[in-house]
């Protein structure tokens, strides 16, 4: 084991990408084989992109202010900026933060992230109402046409300590605007998932046959209720990083063969049109079933159930039984499933029934009553409740165990994703991670953490020069990453660990993992629900036609 | 829908109450999940907005008679419009809610209405307007006449609410209750009576008062 690598932290106020930024010192191993991480070829161009402009942002900068903002832009992400008039219309957004470009709290947010059409429009913005921003919108609008017009497009522009991110999607184009250690691609991978929120909601077809028909639609009309489900998913970056950075779900930790038999249960409660059966607690999965004879030939997407998972997550689904329309962006962006949500005997458990009859809810109630009889045979209820009660946040009914359990003094907190599961087995990826506890418990720390996490991320795939290993000590903690064949490892640990320390809780770490890996992951998908008749054209599908692709 | 084909009003036959669609329609942020909720858990919180629609059920005693109401709380923005008219398929009473404060909620009830007469037959459901939020009085932008008057003219029934503090909340779904009840029976004796008539062509004169047309 090589812990050797790069002691020497990357000076706080040294923002520039990870990507961008080489450490020549480091032992960089060639972990090129073993990359799970977010799509890299986008990356090379946006290198180029980003180092180009970096070189001459006034160029880029400031013609376009006088056209279309005056002195209002660079203020918006230049420390510099100085009296920006305040501009915009009154504050009758709901965000209620202000969100004047002038305004102190508003500028000193550390990531912004807008939608907004191609004409302009504001859509949404993390911060402040969108109302006041429609100049700074207006501006975004500019530069990516202005590139545009050359025959490009704009991905990224690094300017001082702030990173811009540029993503068109259809008739949407979404900015990040980010202040934090994020790489551009990272800030990528959360502007995608904005962007599969708003589709999963509206689908891609209907958004672009409303700019087709009227380009300045306002489609914050569409959205409305959804705002808050894109600010909780930005929000869980930072405080909960894990699923969006390493494109895995989380699972609630159970033994195998409750599991396993909730499972069975899936696959045996069926009804007419059911195409995917999920139980979930707290926004993590507990098992999950995909009918064959709907789903044939596709297979889901982890994106997808993510989505989901945060879906079902909202508050928004505490009462009642919900049946809505869902779209889901990787599988389809154009068509909608049906679902039926509902949370059993008043529980944190929470199950999903998906299907494609718009007409089927009585059949999906019925369904959910077979569903929960089952599982009070099974006893079920009982274990789930103590697996969620575990959870010692109050607000998160998510159910969680203590960094106490490994039983290794000096660790905090770690994400662990398996590599090394069988290859059908592959199709849904995962990762474990404890509760964030003390001192992780303020969002200062929390925050801090994430951004630790997103650095070393960032430089174990990055796409020139990736590292296998980065033993990182912090201002105020140790890190050690650590990717191999058979897992990819995040571990935080107490800033007074040595070296040698460090390496003993971690192996200590990996010995826990591997005696509790049937109870932390799903080792074994649930695959098809009961087929009805067994079509024999599926055959070479038979054995490995498991729930989800491969990343 | 499934629920009225598999069971079309089946007399109150004991231990089997009927079972009647009810939905909630009305602009966001009226306070329809919080009317739900109050009158079948007695709760109020303040709720996010409904994703798709809520589905709800309770049983009321009526005298002798029972009823379950089957109750869709639709969510009231617009990306859900489209498939509202998934929800009020085979509706036997819709609750068509705004807010007292809010003009153009009392606006968007009364389009709700024209979406409920293209797809019903006059008279098929029972209607009533809710206003709610009267503990708004002071913001208050939809007088109770303004409301009163509409739904005369509309013959739908009428009353305002508020879910905050359980003002007039059960007696909004026992009216619609009775009401559907009273058609119940009505309905009965109609068929009895074409059984016996068949010629006849008439209304009952009872039923003018509950449909506009």
């Amino acid at each position: 084991m090589e812990a050797g690598g790069d002691t020497a932290a990357p000076a706080p106020g040294d923002a520039e990408d990870v990507e961008d930024t080489r450490f020549p010192s480091e032992e960089a191993g060639d972990g090129g084989s073993v990359h799970e991480g977010p799509p890299d070829p986008e990356d090379e161009g946006l290198e180029d992109t980003g180092l180009e402009t970096k070189d001459q942002p006034p160029s880029l900068l400031s013609p376009l202010p006088q056209s279309e903002a005056p002195s209002c832009t660079c203020g918006l992400w230049g420390p510099a900026a100085s009296e920006n008039s305040p501009m915009g219309g009154p504050e009758s957004g709901s965000g209620g933060q202000g969100g004047d470009p002038s305004d102190e709290d508003w500028r000193s947010k550390r990531k912004h992230v807008f939608v907004l059409s191609e004409a302009g429009k504001p859509i949404y913005s993390r911060y402040g109402s969108v109302e006041a921003l429609s100049t700074t919108m207006g501006v975004m609008t500019a530069l990516v046409s202005f590139v545009q017009s050359a025959g490009d497009a704009i991905r990224a522009i690094y300017a001082e300590d702030h990173k811009l991110v540029f993503l068109q999607q259809g008739p949407l184009l979404l900015v990040a605007v980010s202040r934090t250690p994020q790489s551009a691609s990272q800030l990528r991978g959360e502007l995608l998932a904005v962007h599969a929120q708003i589709v999963s909601t509206l689908t891609r077809a209907s958004v672009a046959r409303i700019f087709a028909r009227k380009q300045n639609y306002d489609l914050r009309r569409l959205l409305a209720g959804s705002e808050r489900t894109l600010d909780r998913l930005l929000d869980s970056v930072e405080r909960d990083p894990g699923a969006l950075l390493l494109g895995a779900v989380r699972c609630v930790p159970l033994a195998r063969p409750l599991r396993e038999a909730l499972g069975a249960l899936l696959r045996r409660c069926t009804a007419p049109g059911l195409a995917l059966s999920v139980l979930a607690v707290g926004g993590r999965l507990v098992t999950a079933a995909q009918e064959r004879t709907v789903l044939a030939e596709c297979r889901l997407d982890p994106a997808d159930l993510q989505l989901l998972l945060d879906w079902v997550g909202a508050p928004a689904f505490a009462a009642g039984e919900a049946w809505a329309p869902v779209c889901l962006p990787r599988f389809n962006p154009d068509g909608f499933f049906y679902a039926y949500v509902a949370r059993l005997n008043a529980m944190p458990v929470c199950l999903l029934l998906l299907g494609t009859d718009p007409e089927a809810f009585h059949d999906m109630a019925t369904c959910r009553r077979l569903v929960e009889d089952g599982m009070h045979t099974l006893g079920a209820m009982r274990a789930l409740r103590e697996a969620a009660g575990f959870s010692n946040a109050p607000s998160a009914n998510a159910p969680a165990y203590s960094v106490q359990a490994v039983g290794a003094p000096g660790l905090r907190h770690f994400l662990y994703k398996p590599l090394d599961i069988p290859d059908h087995h592959r199709q849904l990826p995962q990762f474990t991670s404890p509760e964030l506890e003390a001192p992780y418990s303020r969002e200062e720390e929390r925050q801090r953490l994430s951004d630790l996490y997103h650095r070393l991320h960032a430089r174990l795939h990055s796409t020139s020069r990736p590292l296998r290993l980065i033993y990182h000590v912090a201002e105020k903690e140790t890190l050690l990453a650590w990717v191999t064949s058979k897992f990819e490892l995040y571990t935080c640990l107490s800033p007074l660990v040595t070296k040698a320390g460090a390496i003993l809780v971690v192996t200590k770490l990996l010995r826990w993992v591997k005696k509790e890996e049937d109870r932390l992951f799903i080792r074994y998908p649930p695959k098809y629900s009961t087929p009805p008749a067994a079509p024999a054209a599926s055959t070479d599908h038979a054995s490995h036609n498991g729930l989800f692709t491969g990343p | 829908m499934a629920q009225a084909a598999a069971a079309p009003h089946p007399r109150a036959t004991p231990g089997q109450p009927c079972v009647f669609k009810l939905v909630l329609l009305g602009s966001s942020s009226v306070g329809k999940s919080s009317l739900a909720l109050r009158y079948v858990k007695n709760d109020f919180k303040s709720t996010l907005p409904t994703v798709g629609c809520a589905f709800f059920t309770k049983v009321v005693e009526f005298g002798a008679a029972s009823l379950k109401f089957e109750i869709w709380d639709t969510a009231g923005q617009e990306k859900y419009h489209s498939v509202c008219h998934l929800y009020f398929r085979g509706a036997n009473a819709a609750l068509l809610v705004y807010d007292i404060t809010s003009k153009d909620s009392f606006c968007m009830a009364q389009q709700w209405l024209k979406d409920l007469e293209k797809e019903f037959q006059p008279g098929e459901v029972v209607v009533m307007l809710v206003g709610n939020k009267t503990d708004l009085g002071e913001e208050r932008e939809v007088m109770f006449e303004e409301g009163k008057e509409f739904a005369e003219s509309k013959g739908l029934l009428f009353m305002e609410t508020s879910a905050r503090l359980n003002h007039q909340v059960t007696e909004v779904f026992s009216a619609v209750a009775r009401e559907l009840l009273q058609r119940e029976e009505r309905k009965k004796d109609q068929t009895q009576q074409r059984d016996a008539r068949l010629a006849l062509n008439e209304r009952p004169a009872g039923q003018a008062k509950c449909c506009a047309h």
